[in-house]
């Protein structure tokens, strides 16, 4: 693969991996939004399998393949039963509308930029300069968070917030050691099956999965 | 010492309570007493007795080509979980033969609830033995993934809701601290340390002076955020108390008592990097302005409490601020300082937790103003919770009163007297709420409900041992650090070097 095929390549899935983090704010059926993550999964196996042909190391590879599976495979699924057990098909109104959401997405993204700038110029390579993506996807992981209500919603920001530390990883340092990588992807697979196993005991206890209604500890 | 003897040391604390959970998972026919669980916190507590011994003798050792490695605050850290772990596993047995009789536990959730008891001490164990930080990530984010159901074991509303948020908040900040795990590695990569031991704690300390400071100093904001989080440090504190207060009693003595420093040891390690790539400015900076916005937060919402529970939760988040104040200060007296008063505050609210636990089987509430007479009406069980509070309040002879002095004399030696002072106004605001609310707990007369004889209650011996046992080892702790100065003064040299 020539240099600029690379870059090319680098960019369009690194684009499509903002992107989709974007789509998540946008749509309000969890459905799509399950979709939409799990398309984001699969460029950030993009971006990961291209690192490994570049710098032609076949362990990155594996890395890259397993984590294909968990995000674009494993992690969609379990969403997608979970959301079929629930009977819940829309987001209720979040927080902040749509439209203030997809300006804050901008102005997060901005931030990224401005914040990875020494991240960029200590080694400034086409997977490096690529990197502030990941930390725009991270921040708005972080806001989806906060201002969704749905259970599920929820736990698709912290998969976000998740995918985009994974591709800050795989930009800045070709990923972390191997024994590193496979302790987190299982730390996070747990975390999403403790998250589903709350939200069923939940909606055992209040019926439906509002984090509204999670306010009787407080002081 | 032998290289297999090392090895044994250092992997026993880990798989020894993790033998421990399998047996209790394999038990669900079979049932083994309660009291095998206190195998598992006795052989973390003999084991780091061991490597103190080991450890001040020959410096740090190592197992499995550098993967498990021990040094005096490894060692010091372990020895806490032990202590700890020993009282709450103690607690354990009545504690679920109280749930059982009152119908809130099943043999299943008996067992389920020993076996993910012993998986967190060997994740706790972990996270102070591995010498790589990714591993110690990953051992830290494996404790909010078992606790999570330890929180929400009895399944009601407020349990459920206390599990959620502390899922979702902590595992959101543990992910930052990852993100800021991962810019401190990219920095040593770009510093020309090998990828093998780029995470590995000595080789990056080693190479610290050499790393680009804007990176690092993104890194280490996000590690001190993130690991802040699961301290209980602003602002990603607000799972803290919710948690705390609803979690079974033993369990909340160890999240609150071991679990919030467990994480800020890692905060240590990170500091001493930091400091060799950045100065100690940053993180002074960082670590004052963490610890004053949690100390007032704490002060604020003592003054209006009125759940004894989360009193003591918040009483945590005091006590993790002037630890992390002592870590801004950073000289070694300060870091000696700090890692007293973890094992004093470690001791002190263990006994604070179990108590207030007997407590709440014994009046159903956990509300203060519900609860008057404590020492008319169960002797024992009131003087061990005034007691503990006394502890957590700093008076002698309890070892909390020397760490707090310490760190206080430490910050005006070293420049650092405004915040200091301005702390000390503070745990003064605390100090007066937690004084107020527990004196009308535990002194007065007692309540005199129809038909109920005025014969004072007592909670029998197995329960008040671990509460004697905890008090006890604060007072000595507090009277001499005794064998353990020497461990104590090497694990300050370590971390604070300047």
């Amino acid at each position: 693969m020539s240099e600029s095929a690379y870059t090319q390549l680098l960019d369009l899935a690194a684009g499509l991996f903002l992107l989709a983090a974007v789509f998540v704010l946008w749509r309000r059926e969890l459905a799509a939004i399950v979709r939409i993550f799990a398309l984001q999964g699969v460029a950030l196996f993009t971006i990961a399998t291209l690192l490994g042909v570049h710098e032609e190391r076949w362990d990155l590879l594996a890395v890259a393949a397993g984590i294909g599976v968990l995000r674009a495979g494993v992690l969609p699924h379990l969403m997608r039963r979970a959301l079929a057990a629930s009977g819940e098909t829309h987001e209720t109104q979040p927080l902040v509308n749509v439209a203030a959401s997809l300006l804050t997405a901008a102005a997060l993204t901005l931030l990224a930029y401005a914040v990875s700038r020494p991240l960029v110029e200590l080694d400034p390579s086409p997977a490096a300069r690529a990197l502030p993506v990941g930390l725009a996807v991270v921040l708005i992981g972080f806001f989806t968070l906060v201002t969704r209500r749905r259970a599920l919603s929820q736990v698709v920001g912290f998969l976000l917030l998740d995918n985009g530390i994974t591709a800050v990883a795989f930009l800045a340092a070709s990923g972390v050691p191997l024994i590193v990588e496979l302790g987190v992807s299982f730390d996070v697979l747990l975390a999403v099956l403790v998250l589903q196993i709350l939200t069923t005991r939940m909606r055992a206890a209040f019926g439906r999965t509002d984090i509204d209604d999670l306010r009787e500890l407080r002081d | 010492m032998t290289p297999a003897t090392t090895t044994a040391l250092l992997t026993a604390p880990i798989a020894l309570p993790l033998a421990t959970a399998g047996a209790f998972a394999a038990s669900a026919r079979a049932r083994i007493s309660a009291w095998a669980g206190l195998t598992s916190p006795a052989a973390i507590l003999g084991c780091g007795i061991a490597l103190a011994v080991a450890v001040t003798h020959d410096g740090p050792v190592t197992a499995y080509g550098r993967l498990l490695r021990a040094d005096a605050l490894t060692v010091w850290m372990v020895l806490v979980i032990g202590a700890v772990a020993l009282l709450a596993c103690a607690a354990n047995p009545a504690y679920l033969a109280h749930e059982q009789a009152a119908g809130h536990a099943t043999d299943r959730s008996a067992w389920q609830y020993h076996t993910l008891v012993h998986t967190f001490l060997a994740a706790m164990a972990a996270a102070v033995l591995a010498a790589n930080l990714g591993l110690v990530w990953v051992a830290i984010e494996a404790t909010t993934i078992v606790t999570a159901f330890l929180v929400g074991h009895r399944r009601t509303r407020t349990s459920v809701e206390a599990a959620w948020k502390y899922v979702v908040i902590c595992s959101a900040g543990i992910a930052l601290a990852f993100l800021g795990t991962v810019l401190i590695y990219y920095a040593a990569r770009q510093a020309g340390v090998s990828e093998a031991s780029a995470l590995d704690w000595p080789a990056l300390i080693a190479g610290a002076d050499r790393f680009d400071p804007d990176v690092t100093r993104l890194g280490i904001a996000l590690v001190i955020l993130g690991f802040g989080a699961k301290a209980g440090l602003v602002p990603l504190h607000a799972w803290l108390p919710d948690a705390h207060s609803q979690a079974p009693a033993p369990v909340s003595a160890l999240m609150s008592g071991v679990l919030l420093a467990v994480s800020f040891s890692v905060i240590l390690r990170y500091k001493v990097i930091a400091d060799l790539a950045l100065g100690t400015g940053f993180t002074r900076a960082l670590l004052t302005g963490t610890a004053l916005l949690t100390l007032a937060l704490a002060a604020a919402l003592l003054l209006g409490q009125r759940d004894y529970k989360r009193m003591l939760a918040y009483s945590s988040m005091e006590h993790m601020s002037l630890i992390a104040l002592g870590a801004a200060v950073g000289t070694p007296l300060a870091i000696s300082a700090v890692l007293l008063h973890i094992a004093g505050h470690g001791l002190a609210k263990t006994v604070g937790f179990l108590s207030s636990g007997h407590l709440l089987h014994l009046r159903h509430t956990t509300r203060i103003g519900r609860v008057r007479g404590l020492l008319t009406h169960a002797p024992g069980l009131g003087a061990a919770f005034g007691l503990a509070v006394l502890a957590l309040l700093a008076l002698p002879p309890f070892s909390l009163f020397a760490s707090e002095l310490a760190i206080a004399r430490a910050g005006f030696a070293d420049g650092m007297g405004w915040a200091i002072a301005v702390a000390l106004l503070l745990v003064l605001a605390a100090f007066a709420a937690m004084s107020l609310r527990t004196a009308r707990m535990v002194l007065g007369p007692a309540p005199v409900a129809p038909g109920t004889p005025a014969v004072p209650v007592r909670i029998g011996a197995a329960a008040s041992l671990p509460l004697v046992a905890g008090l006890l080892a604060c007072a000595a702790l507090g009277l001499s650090t005794g064998p353990l100065t020497g461990l104590l003064s090497t694990a300050a040299a370590i971390i604070g070097g300047h």
